[in-house]
């Protein structure tokens, strides 16, 4: 009796040992990857002491300033455009009177989570092929439009999220207290819906930064962001610089997601 | 009686056979409210009483305009209303759940309906203060919503939607979420801030206790109709149905047969031979069978012999401590309760099983409607 009412996985055996296997093999690349963007060496996989040379060498790498330029210039577009249309589609599945097509409108916000990146690598990739084609357009409008667009339905979550959990009384009691749909919806839903803004905001850019495969498919020449401009250098010499590069950029996901996970748990 | 003065008030709310239906999947429909007609006048104390589902709170929301009647019109001081969304109405509402704005302060809250309605910083922050100096929370004006507690939230949400000076306000079963004794504190607040504001307000509950302490008239629904309007008196002693003598109070129902009938009274001849005369709901002309009622307390219980109404025996005695509640079993069939007020000295001379007479007290009887 007393025992069926708190069961606990942790008691099961071999339960330790299954989670730190896990564990380890999940993060002792990373680790491994982290310890060798400190080696003094030029090898990645024999330790030579400590140095920050190839952090000093990255930061001074021309080509990564560019590459992590564009990719925050990128990154940073997609997500505000991406969260702007996601706020609005939020609101819209959430702050109306169910109507026809709704489940089909909030499968078809969600449907790019669902297909493999490849594919909508390869559709965007012959899609904008037949834009250049025609307008002679080589800029970096195509991979602003592509990130912006597979941005969406990530900004879209969090969103939703909150608004699903807001109490749709507040609403009606600002109407109540004289205010317009658009007031009350400045005053009342918008200050209510920041946190899950902010954190729509924020997925939708670490998405963003990550992207590869889309990236890859759909840049220009000499548009690099830097997992491709990373992607690219593995193709010839390998050097910790990568591992610096590497280390940098784990760090700043780790921070964004880290904000993000507070930002969504503090203020509910 | 202050009932009498408010009765030559103008109307401050009159529904017209307002009708509201939900329309739900396919043949899902809904009939929140049936032809509902009632006026509700000026500087009132009106309450809807009923069982969750009778239409009280969307009779409420239509008078907010948080939904649209199906049929029928809601005029406020004689201007159709019905049509008008809710932030075009001069009408306020605190909310069962309070929906205080979780981003702002006591005070912020407070001023939200003056400073929508577009009015002076001045003028928010005098009728702010004001306000908060009525419901007694000053000292918590800077305060979080979050940081006070359900009673102070229950103030903070009386006064904001006190402050635009809305002419009629709405409030749907703010107590509930209270405990017994705030609750108690509550209603005389809420019966005094009623009074010094001169503010018609409209309270829906399921309490009746709540409606006969608080109420100038109560308006008793079920099922999407009114079943009978009246002050707390009328409707607890002269309930005109079957469902209102149910809902409020305890009552005692018999059978019996008209004898003869006056404008607004009959002769009854109750079970075991005994005429009483009953009083008669409004514009009833009974003939044969009818069923009467007698609240517990309306009647006494006597010694076998005596005059007395009813007779039965003894099947159970209940002490509540106030008073002493008497289960007879009646010689005729049936159970009639009779309630006696207790005081010190006078341990009751009845025992289980003993032969007893029970006795009216005069006009104790009411014939019901159905």
């Amino acid at each position: 009796m007393a025992n069926a009412g708190n069961f606990s996985v942790r008691r099961l055996t071999g339960f330790t040992t299954i989670a730190i296997i896990c564990f380890l093999s999940l993060y002792t690349p990373i680790l491994t990857l982290v310890i060798f963007s400190f080696n003094a060496g030029t090898s990645i996989a024999i330790w030579e002491g400590f140095s920050w040379r190839w952090y000093e060498r990255a930061w001074a790498n021309e080509q990564v300033q560019e590459a992590a330029l564009r990719s925050l210039q990128i990154a940073s577009f997609a997500a505000i455009v991406a969260t702007t249309f996601a706020t609005m589609a939020a609101i819209a599945t959430t702050r109306t009177r169910p109507f026809r097509g709704l489940t089909a409108i909030y499968a078809f916000v969600n449907t790019p989570l669902m297909v493999p990146e490849i594919v909508t690598a390869i559709a965007l990739l012959i899609f904008f092929a037949s834009i250049k084609v025609a307008t002679g357009y080589t800029g970096l409008g195509y991979l602003l439009a592509a990130h912006t667009a597979f941005c969406i339905p990530f900004a879209y979550l969090p969103i939703r999220a909150r608004l699903e959990s807001m109490d749709l009384t507040l609403e009606t009691a600002a109407a109540d207290l004289y205010a317009t749909p658009w007031r009350a919806f400045t005053r009342v839903t918008l200050p209510l819906l920041w946190p899950g803004i902010i954190g729509g905001l924020m997925l939708a850019f670490v998405i963003s930064l990550d992207d590869v495969v889309i990236t890859e498919l759909v840049k220009s020449a000499g548009q690099e962001t830097l997992p491709t401009y990373m992607l690219g250098q593995f193709r010839r010499v390998v050097t910790p610089e990568m591992n610096a590069i590497s280390a940098v950029f784990l760090g700043i996901s780790i921070l964004i997601v880290t904000l993000f996970f507070f930002l969504t748990r503090k203020r509910n | 009686m202050p009932e009498v003065d408010k009765a030559d008030r103008r109307p401050a709310i009159e529904a017209k056979n307002v009708s509201k239906v939900f329309q739900g999947a396919a043949q899902d429909r809904v009939t929140a409210l049936d032809a509902v007609s009632v006026t509700i006048r000026e500087n009132e104390f009106f309450t809807l009483l009923g069982p969750s589902g009778c239409g009280k709170t969307t009779l409420l929301r239509l008078i907010a305009g948080f939904d649209f009647p199906t049929e029928g019109e809601i005029l406020l001081y004689g201007e159709d209303i019905a049509p008008l969304p809710p932030h075009k109405r001069p009408v306020n509402t605190v909310f069962q759940s309070y929906a205080l704005f979780p981003h702002m302060t006591v005070g912020q809250n407070i001023g939200f309906g003056l400073e929508m309605l577009g009015k002076s910083k001045a003028e928010t922050a005098a009728r702010v203060d004001q306000m908060l100096k009525l419901v007694q929370m000053q000292e918590l004006k800077n305060r979080r919503t979050s940081q006070i507690s359900g009673g102070q939230q229950q103030r903070v949400a009386l006064a904001r939607a006190l402050a635009p000076h809305p002419k009629v306000l709405l409030l749907d079963e703010p107590l509930s979420a209270l405990d017994y004794k705030l609750r108690k504190e509550m209603q005389i607040e809420l019966k005094r801030l009623q009074h010094e504001t001169g503010i018609t307000f409209i309270f829906v509950t399921q309490d009746q206790e709540e409606a006969l302490t608080m109420s100038d008239r109560i308006a008793v629904m079920s099922r999407g109709k009114i079943l009978q309007i009246g002050s707390p008196r009328e409707i607890y002693d002269r309930p005109a149905e079957r469902f209102v003598a149910n809902f409020i109070g305890e009552t005692n129902f018999l059978e019996g047969d008209t004898v003869s009938t006056q404008a607004d009274r009959a002769m009854v001849r109750l079970p075991g031979g005994a005429t009483v005369d009953a009083g008669l709901p409004q514009g009833l002309k009974p003939s044969g069978k009818v069923t009467v009622v007698v609240r517990p307390e309306h009647a006494d219980i006597v010694k076998a012999g005596q005059p007395a109404t009813l007779a039965g025996a003894l099947s159970n005695i209940v002490y509540f401590g106030t008073d002493t509640h008497f289960h007879v079993a009646l010689d005729t069939g049936g159970e009639f309760i009779v309630r006696h007020q207790n005081s010190r000295g006078n341990e009751s001379a009845f025992a289980v099983g003993e032969k007893v007479g029970i006795a009216f007290e005069p006009d104790a009887a009411q014939v019901l409607r159905d």
